[in-house]
């Protein structure tokens, strides 16, 4: 079996899906609600959908996205999937301009979800922008399990970070940075998380989930490596299918006394334990 | 599916290998074929041509590999691969398996290369056929430089035919003046067929900071916006060749599947389309056979080479031909 399909044995579905809203958070952020009652019973926390932005053949491809949150009836059945947006380019911007009752194709759950956490050790999310998008879910699978996760959410001012309250209502430890200050500390997300990992009792091994840009990433990688702990990051890599058949998603992995060997993200990943990336070699 | 289903005929022979149908996904955009098992019935298919393989492992380009241009994609991935060796032992057991035909391209930096891996490839249980990539634009070695050279073309495609008695079908690159004198020498060396067309050669710049979008520079054009080149290039072909012609570029439709077959190609392949929806294969298959039912053709071959010219101006050669060619 080929070193990065192992993961991948169960396929996604194709779901014609009606939008269901789509919350308009800023300029450029929204939350896009969509009728998928499928992809949502069979995601799990850190998979991705691949959304057809356009109905037509510009923008031709589809677009990697992770699930925010899983939508449910009254009952507790899924009925359908959220996405955390942002205006990036043309793609993106037509799902920003997606009314209610309109139709999109949702293909997912795609990809190598979290790993589980531990129970007895603390469990953080460290999110940076619209990085936040894998730790509602995620958030959810660890509280159910009794869990207390932290999160720690930058992004450059207060306008920019949406659903603080949504994770402290379900009980989720919220500590925020800001570059401008404008809200929590100042600075990156690395200043608090760097005073948590000061803090930790001897012998203490956090979970360390990781989404967000690249460079913060890294940067969140290597600071938890100086304190002798891994993370888990999501990334996020310009995708064609999301499928494994074009491999344009690679990301370079370290394979020791060897140059990095490129892996799929999307099968692979979007899933990776930092230690395992060469992340000179990462795009972006 | 209507009752008139058991009358109709789907399959379409390319050298000694019959396809229950003429749908083949395209080398590079559909793995190894493994990836997509759980989403299409493999069986369902006319054949699987998996990505390129050399006789080793490769890396390929660094990333980004990709960029969108209107209706279309930019790829320069550079030839990723596990190499036949790993394909052998670990991938081809699996396509068996899934019941794939499959079809495997064959690269190579020197024809001895082509012909080793083709070997390899013909001693193993499971290979259906050979489509010879002498047309990737996006590597430096091998490839491209067999495809734009008439000797060259002639020569490893010559050679491999002596290697191997598998189904042998060179594929074309369309960034030649005339793609058809390319498809001629294929023939002359043995050839079963030829496929055509691979990706256009082609560039996109970020304005802002004056840099190739992509990290390789160039990269190879696919997608809707290179169909009408490429049913040009495969009428073109039907017309100099007696070998079946696999037609591809920019297919993401049923109608678009009946164009190449009316322009001269007995199969066709689909790549970029199934990058957008992993499930169309049945909607083309479907497709198909309503457009045979609505035109009362039992047979998918009758479709083939049936372009009505006559009457209006016939379509002129892309380049004058010389005297005596």
């Amino acid at each position: 079996m080929l070193l990065d399909t192992a993961a991948a044995r169960v396929g996604p579905v194709d779901a014609d899906a009606v939008v269901l809203a789509n919350r308009r958070l800023s300029a450029d952020y929204h939350v896009l609600a969509l009728a998928a009652p499928e992809v949502a019973a069979r995601t799990q926390p850190g998979q991705f959908v691949m959304l057809k932005p356009s109905r037509g053949l510009d923008p031709l491809l589809r677009r990697p996205f992770s699930v925010f949150e899983i939508l449910r009836d009254a009952a507790g059945a899924p009925t359908g999937i959220s996405i955390l947006g942002k205006i990036v380019g043309a793609g993106t911007a037509l799902l920003y301009a997606l009314d209610a009752g309109e139709r999109i194709s949702v293909l997912g759950p795609l990809g190598r979800p979290f790993t589980e956490a531990p129970a007895d050790q603390p469990v953080w999310f460290v999110a940076g922008g619209v990085g936040l998008a894998p730790f509602a879910t995620m958030a959810e699978a660890c509280l159910a399990r009794g869990l207390q996760p932290t999160l720690f959410y930058g992004a450059r001012r207060a306008a920019d970070l949406h659903y603080a309250d949504w994770f402290r209502g379900r009980g989720v430890d919220v500590r925020l940075a800001t570059e401008d200050g404008s809200a929590g500390a100042r600075g990156f997300v690395t200043a608090p998380l760097g005073d948590a990992l000061a803090a930790l009792a001897p012998g203490s091994a956090p979970s360390i989930y990781v989404c967000g840009p690249t460079p913060m990433m890294r940067a969140v990688a290597e600071l938890a490596a100086r304190h002798g702990h891994d993370a888990e990051v999501s990334l996020e890599q310009t995708m064609g299918c999301g499928m494994g058949g074009c491999y344009s998603c690679v990301v370079p992995v370290i394979q020791p006394g060897r140059a990095p060997h490129f892996v799929r993200s999307c099968l692979a990943g979007p899933t990776f334990k930092a230690s395992t990336l060469a992340w000179e070699g990462l795009a972006h | 599916m209507s009752g008139a289903a058991s009358s109709r005929d789907l399959s379409v022979g390319i050298g000694s290998l019959t396809l229950r149908n003429p749908l083949i996904a395209a080398s590079g955009c559909f793995g190894y074929g493994v990836e997509y098992g759980q989403t299409v019935d493999l069986r369902t298919l006319g054949a699987v041509c998996v990505k390129g393989l050399f006789l080793n492992e490769r890396e390929g380009h660094a990333p980004p590999r990709i960029v969108e241009t209107p209706a279309g994609m930019l790829n320069a991935i550079g030839l990723q691969g596990v190499g036949v060796h790993r394909f052998v032992k670990e991938t081809l057991p699996e396509l068996r398996a899934l019941g794939a035909t499959t079809i495997v391209n064959v690269c190579g930096t020197t024809i001895d290369e082509y012909a080793e891996v083709s070997r390899i490839l013909s001693d193993a249980e499971g290979v259906a056929a050979i489509e010879l990539n002498i047309s990737c634009p996006n590597i430096k070695e091998g490839g491209i430089q067999f495809g734009c050279s008439l000797p060259a073309a002639h020569e490893v495609v010559a050679a491999v035919r002596k290697a191997t008695p598998l189904p042998l079908i060179p594929k074309l690159t369309p960034n030649v003046t005339d793609v058809a004198s390319f498809a001629r020498a294929a023939e002359d060396a043995g050839a079963d067929a030829v496929s055509l067309v691979n990706t256009f050669l082609a560039m996109a710049i970020d304005i802002e900071t004056r840099t190739p979008k992509l990290t390789n520079g160039m990269g190879g054009l696919s997608g809707p916006a290179i169909r009408p080149i490429a049913v040009r290039m495969v009428y073109e072909c039907a017309q100099a060749v007696r070998i079946p012609i696999v037609g591809m570029g920019g297919i993401a439709t049923a109608e678009d599947v009946v164009e190449f077959l009316i322009a001269g190609a007995t199969a066709v392949q689909v790549g970029t389309a199934n990058f957008v929806d992993p499930f169309i294969w049945p909607k083309l298959l479907d497709g198909l056979t309503a457009y045979m039912d609505r035109h009362g053709i039992a047979r998918v071959t009758d479709l083939v080479g049936t372009v009505r010219t006559k009457g209006a101006k016939a379509p002129q050669p892309s380049c004058p031909q010389p005297a005596g060619s």
